[in-house]
């Protein structure tokens, strides 16, 4: 009988067993594409009528960009960037901080102790269903157009959210975790900020890492609204002038904060809390 | 004298029931002081009931129930735990595991000032458990046996009155798991701490007992063999054994597989059903509460 060698079988490179290569380039395909796109139509746009302004040029963002990044305004002597991104970064940081110091007390406390959970849990779970944009006139209102109301947005907004993930959190630890503790003589304010509190940080920055996106929103929204200065602001500003050359590097900027601010946290949990990976 | 006193734990007439199902009825116990008491029976006996009674993790409906004297009425410093799973804290390594039972009770101050000390007490366990190396690791990133080793250090640290186990090897393969019997035994023979160990393996309980408790619900009284009879399991058993660490070649031994045998019968068989008035009640320290009917016919047999 001869020797038939059996056909060769290869996962198909599109199915459940693709082999895992090139991912990089992958990652970046749609980038290119859309990238792409966008410059094809931009050029076709400004070769019919130059005074277009609806898909600027990438020349017309970098001038953009080298007026408002690169050099200070001549009014006021300030860079405006660099005045809109510190703004909403304190905005953004105090509201989203406060919300997770917050929270993590709140979890915690409601994930562990049935009377506290019994008084508060019902009354978290309706509050978070107020949408936090409708109270916003409100909160205008009552705390004035100032800093205040707008981090007090986004607190509204991301508070409930983290403060039941966690409260579920603490929750799932393993009673007999907490009875061991009590049996190694510790008092219960010791078994919760020492043995649950450490055990959850880690899902307090996850839970952090998928606010974010809401919190701009927030922001964003209040800063159109009422401010002086700010990221949203800024756009919202000159979106009456159809800048779309300033509008577009100004999302871009955002999406890249919000991006390195993920990255980085991401980063955080993969080197301080080795475990949280390996047993999550 | 009465036994509640005379024994480092006492349980009399103890009766636990979730809902409908009875799961522990008249259970009646005293352990003295050294014994390493094993608990055997079927799965779903209520062996872990028990031992969440004894921690005081749960309340019994009905009896009494002493350590060293006192009641129980909630998890407490003298009695240390060894469960199947979740005795570490995944957050800390090793050493940091090995050191709460100094760490927990102490003061931030009193943490940063003695934090050398507590750390060489603790080292010193984990020599003796032979996990020196791994002092620095996570729990993960040990075996099961490995941890085990660790979850009993950390319990002997804090000196317990009365070490309690819930199917500590359960996890393990059976190569891990003789090893872990030998090193808890030469560790017992060492400290002659009291432990209360508790398996569904009956190999493991008479190979480890110096005593064994048989508990099942597998058993007959007076009042009779309808469906509606509702039986939670008892002590049907209670042998005491010599002491000693021995090679597990004894495993293999007649008088070993004898006894061995005996237990399933009496504990795991469904179809052996011994009347509540002749359990096999060898072990000294074992007693016995039956209720008016029972000792009325106790009496009639007699």
């Amino acid at each position: 009988m001869s020797a038939v060698a059996a056909p060769e079988r290869r996962p198909s490179r599109g199915g459940l067993f693709a082999p895992v290569r090139h991912n990089l380039l992958l990652a970046l395909l749609p980038f290119i594409v859309i990238a792409a796109v966008y410059l094809f139509a931009s050029h076709q746009r400004l070769a019919e009528n130059p005074q277009d302004k609806l898909l600027p040029s990438l020349g017309q963002m970098a001038d953009a960009i080298d007026r408002l990044a690169l050099k200070p305004d001549p009014q006021t002597g300030d860079y405006t960037l660099f005045v809109d991104t510190w703004a909403s970064l304190k905005r953004i940081g105090l509201g989203v901080g406060i919300a997770a110091l917050a929270g993590l007390l709140a979890g915690l406390n409601m994930g562990l102790l049935p009377r506290v959970r019994a008084l508060f849990s019902p009354f978290l779970t309706f509050v978070s269903m107020v949408p936090p944009l409708a109270i916003l006139p409100i909160l205008f209102i009552s705390l004035g157009v100032d800093e205040l109301s707008k981090v007090a947005l986004i607190f509204l907004g991301v508070f409930p959210v983290i403060a039941r993930d966690l409260m579920i959190a603490a929750g799932q630890i393993p009673r007999e975790q907490i009875v061991k503790a009590i049996t190694l003589g510790a008092s219960q304010s010791a078994v919760i900020y020492r043995i649950v509190m450490p055990q959850i940080l880690p899902r307090l920055i996850d839970n952090v890492r998928l606010c974010l996106g809401g919190a701009w929103l927030f922001l964003i929204a209040a800063e159109a609204i009422a401010s002086t200065e700010g990221l949203g602001y800024r756009i919202f500003l000159v979106r009456r002038y159809l800048a779309m050359d300033t509008i577009l590097p100004y999302v871009f900027w955002i999406t890249a904060i919000g991006f390195a601010a993920d990255w980085l946290l991401r980063q955080l949990i993969l080197r301080r809390f080795r475990w949280y990976v390996a047993t999550a | 004298m009465a036994r509640e006193k005379s024994h480092l734990l006492h349980l009399e007439d103890l009766y636990k029931s979730y809902g409908d199902k009875l799961v522990l009825e008249n259970i009646d116990l005293s352990v003295s002081a050294g014994t390493l008491c094993s608990v055997v029976g079927p799965s779903g006996c209520g062996k872990s009931t028990m031992f969440r009674l004894v921690l005081g993790q749960e309340i019994a409906d009905r009896g009494r129930l002493f350590v060293d004297g006192q009641p129980v009425a909630a998890p407490g410093e003298d009695r240390g735990i060894v469960y199947q799973r979740y005795s570490l804290y995944p957050h800390l390594t090793v050493i940091e595991n090995a050191m709460l039972a100094r760490t927990l009770p102490a003061g931030f101050a009193e943490r940063r000032r003695r934090r050398a000390e507590f750390r060489e007490e603790a080292m010193h366990y984990l020599e003796r458990a032979g996990l020196a190396a791994h002092a620095d690791k996570y729990p993960h990133e040990l075996s099961g046996g490995m941890q085990q080793r660790v979850a009993i250090a950390q319990a002997l640290i804090k000196r317990p009155k009365i070490l309690m186990m819930d199917e500590p090897f359960g996890a393990l393969d059976p190569e891990t798991r003789e090893s872990m019997q030998i090193f808890l035994l030469e560790l017992w023979e060492a400290e002659r701490m009291t432990i209360f160990f508790v398996t569904h393996d009956m190999e493991e309980a008479v190979y480890l007992g110096t005593r064994v408790v048989v508990l099942s619900q597998h058993y007959t009284d007076d009042r009779g063999t309808g469906a509606n009879v509702r039986r939670g399991a008892r002590v049907v058993g209670d042998y005491a054994l010599p002491s000693a660490v021995a090679s597990t070649k004894i495993k293999r031994s007649p008088e070993f597989i004898e006894l061995a045998d005996e237990i399933r019968r009496v504990g795991f068989d469904k179809d052996v059903l011994r009347h509540v008035t002749e359990f096999n009640l060898r072990h000294p320290d074992s007693f016995q509460t039956l209720s008016e009917e029972e000792a009325r016919s106790a009496r009639r047999t007699a």
